[in-house]
């Protein structure tokens, strides 16, 4: 670099980013109006991340369950063009998540761009499994009778999801994306240390035509934030992916309430293609019955 | 109760002879009939007469631990076992069912006393069905859509209730055995013959000591058994209080857990419905097994417009329904299952009363002696009465009116519970709309209470996790 543009450099100050979460479509503050400092694996300061309270937290359970009709509704093939739209935005800000992602888990420039582009092709993998896990988890039942009788699978609702601690960007992705695939509405508690990369997720969500209040994401502590989530009466389902041992066990224990579906934490390597496990764990089966009616020797009966 | 417009019918008991009830019972462990480790017994009593039918050990914590190991030996070579074998010994216990199933039939009404008619023409023939349909999965699980070789848990701790106690056994026993898991199973204290019964049943079938272990006894050998270290699975159906305290108690462990719990399922019946129909689907849906049914259909949501209508009929054929001896081939409605349960009954229907709400029944004489509740129907009955929210697992039926599909929509998910719903009408459209927007499992179409091995049952919300019968009811008992 020559002595000029280093100049130049140097008189140019740069714009830093007020990080915000994700509710409802909108990006709030902190309704505690609390920060909390925010560096990379070096120590060095990278942003103040809102840190979420309680009222954050059920406001985003409110926002999600307003959503949830209108997405669990959509068609399936409407929710995959979505999904697909993400992986699309995602790779336009390619840099700017192999940054964050770099700066988050301390990986060099050639390792963060290959978790980020792991996480967009997740969105891919995802998209395409909107409007084919009815036909391999669903089916016509042979009952022993004149019904017709058939299994569907439908999303269980509201899910919390505690997204991996370790891995800040394409844990987040593989552990939100199947919850969202298949209709269900999710309030995301973004990595602890490093909740940059899920702050700006944020923003690419709510540029692809993905509505308001599908997907929340907070920042903050996740003790913290977890625990009014584990014991909210309109969060169905749970998954414990980045809680430790000990919290997963309290917040399992809160969830017995109302009966939350609960993903313990497990060990998963996210590099690898996931099966549909996570898929499944957020559906529930509706089997409906209704008469065939039957044609017996002496004629109709329908 | 046959009303005086009624025919009047002569008796038509059954024979109690098919059966030959021992005096008394021991715990099931290992292949062997043995008494409990601190000599504890019970008494089990027929419902309808209050005749002490047998005497039954009582499982304490050492039994269960005893019972669970009995149940880990006997897995290794078990789960090891080609399915196609596991599936010969379940399609043998299958046919011995068929062979007893009228004494089998005969002892569940006296122990639970359910109408014979149901435990001959609905129990027993589901009893048999599971094991002929999970015996047939054993040896096919590579195809069962769960990946290659799907591995069994290990030991399966299960509880089960006492309103379909051998059909609840099956539908726990006949999943697990085929997946290659070994079982330690509790029935409920009010109906533990039939399970002892099923002991007998595997003996005949050679069934390798270990495989299935029966222990009669109370909650704490229920909690016990979930609690046992050892335990890899547990399966419960039962109340939904209970249900919760099981979630709290598998909670931090590896045990996966399947629960089947209470509901309140709404009977929607829309204005063009067929009214005879409906009217005995809402008579299935809420007197069937004296309303002690989880997805019995306990709130009737009628449209407004046919109200009258529906409930002159509803009222003209409860009149006709015939409580009595669950013996005889011509009773409809038999005994409350317990003096505690008829309380529990009697309690909520005394609450529905001080609520404001109008209760109805049939004339109709209660035998002197037994548990016996006569059948009932609320009216004026508002989405806020405990009647029409807290489940009454009795024959107690809850009406409420809707104008338009969206109300009924809105008043039938109106619920803790997500068990089970009805739908009555003419209009196709309607029934796929409305059962797409019901936020329950299992959905009945012009039809109720229908129940079949190859079909998924379980619910949404607090009625529990999984599903049981059907493909969906392996994933609970392997390693996916």
């Amino acid at each position: 670099m020559s002595e000029k543009t280093d100049k130049t450099e140097q008189q140019r100050l740069s714009v830093f980013k007020t990080y915000k979460l994700y509710v409802g479509g909108k990006f709030p503050r902190s309704e505690s109006g609390r920060v909390y400092e925010v560096t990379d694996s070096k120590g060095k300061w990278l942003a103040n991340a809102p840190l979420s309270s309680r009222k954050d937290a059920r406001d985003a359970v409110v926002a999600a369950r307003k959503a949830f009709g209108g997405w669990s509704g959509a068609t399936a093939y409407n929710r995959g063009q979505i999904l697909y739209r993400v992986a699309e935005m995602l790779e336009g800000r390619k840099d700017q998540f192999v940054r964050e992602v770099a700066d988050a888990e301390g990986l060099s420039k050639s390792k963060a761009a290959a978790v980020v582009d792991a996480a967009i092709d997740r969105w891919v993998w995802y998209a395409g499994w909107t409007d084919k896990i009815a036909q391999v988890v669903g089916g016509g039942n042979p009952v022993a009778g004149p019904f017709f009788n058939l299994s569907t699978p439908e999303p269980t609702g509201v899910v919390t999801v505690l997204a991996p601690q370790e891995s800040s960007f394409l844990g987040l992705v593989s552990v939100i994306a199947p919850v969202i695939a298949t209709g269900n509405t999710v309030i995301v508690i973004a990595s602890e240390k490093s909740p940059l990369p899920a702050l700006s997720l944020g923003e690419v969500l709510a540029t692809s035509d993905l509505p308001g209040g599908v997907v929340n994401v907070l920042s903050g502590k996740t003790a913290e934030i977890a625990a009014p989530l584990a014991a909210h009466q309109d969060v169905n389902a749970i998954d414990l992916a980045g809680a430790d041992a000990v919290l997963a066990k309290e917040l399992e224990i809160a969830a017995a309430d109302n009966l939350k579906r609960v993903v313990r934490p497990q060990p998963v390597d996210y590099s690898q293609t996931p099966g549909i496990e996570r898929l499944t764990a957020f559906l529930e089966t509706k089997t409906v019955w209704h008469p065939t009616g039957a044609l017996g020797a002496s004629g109709s009966s329908y | 109760m046959a009303s005086a417009s009624a025919f009047e019918y002569a008796p038509a008991p059954e024979s109690r002879s098919v059966v030959d009830i021992a005096p008394s019972y021991g715990l099931f462990i290992d292949g062997e009939f043995t008494e409990a480790a601190d000599g504890k017994v019970f008494k089990t009593v027929s419902p309808s007469t209050e005749e002490v039918l047998s005497e039954v050990a009582q499982a304490g914590a050492e039994d269960v631990d005893r019972a669970v190991k009995a149940a880990r030996r006997a897995f290794e070579k078990w789960s090891a076992l080609p399915g196609s074998e596991r599936a010969k010994y379940l399609f043998r216990i299958a046919r011995i069912i068929q062979e007893r199933s009228r004494e089998l039939a005969v002892l569940e009404t006296l122990d639970n006393g359910k109408p014979i008619k149901e435990t001959r023409d609905a129990d027993l023939p589901l009893v048999a069905a599971h094991f002929f349909y999970y015996a047939g999965w054993a040896d096919k699980l590579d195809h069962a859509g769960f990946g290659a070789s799907p591995r069994p848990l290990g030991v399966a701790g299960q509880v089960i209730p006492w309103n379909f106690p051998l059909l609840m056994l099956a539908w726990k026993i006949a999943p697990a055995l085929a997946t290659g898991n070994t079982v330690v199973l509790k029935p409920a204290e009010t109906t533990p013959l039939s399970a002892l019964f099923f002991a007998d049943i595997c003996r005949q079938a050679g069934l390798p000591k270990g495989v299935v272990n029966i222990l009669p006894g109370y909650g704490d050998t229920g909690a016990a058994l979930v609690e046992h270290p050892d335990v890899n699975k547990v399966a419960f159906t039962g109340s939904t209080a209970v249900g919760k305290a099981i979630a709290r108690q598998v909670a931090g462990t590896d045990k996966k857990v399947t629960l089947e719990l209470g509901g309140k399922g709404a009977n929607i019946v829309f204005d063009d419905a067929p009214i005879d129909q409906a009217v005995e689907g809402v008579v299935t849906g809420i007197f069937f097994n004296q309303g002690q049914v989880c997805c019995a259909g306990s709130r009737l949501l009628v449209q407004e417009s046919i109200q009258d209508e529906l409930l002159d009929s509803l009222k003209r054929r409860l009149s006709t329904l015939r409580l009595g001896d669950p013996l005889d081939k011509n009773t409809d409605i038999g005994a409350i299952n317990s003096a505690e349960q008829l309380s529990r009954i009697t309690s909520l229907v005394e609450q529905g009363e001080a609520q404001g709400a109008e209760r109805w029944s049939p004339a109709c004489e209660l035998p002197s002696s037994g548990y016996w509740f006569a059948p009932t129907l609320f009216t004026n009955v508002t989405q806020a009465h405990t009647i029409a929210r807290d489940e009454i697992f009795g024959p107690v039926l809850s009406v409420l009116t809707f104008r338009t599909p969206d109300e009924a929509v809105a008043k039938a998910n109106n619920s803790q519970y997500g068990l089970s719903a009805g739908i009555w009408t003419e209009k196709g459209s309607r029934i796929l709309a409305v059962a797409s927007k019901l936020r329950a499992g299992v959905i009945w179409a012009n039809t109720f209470n229908k129940f079949d091995p190859t079909s998924p049952f379980g619910g949404y919300k607090e009625s529990g996790f999984g599903r049981e019968g059907g493909r969906h009811g392996l994933e609970a008992y392997l390693d996916v």
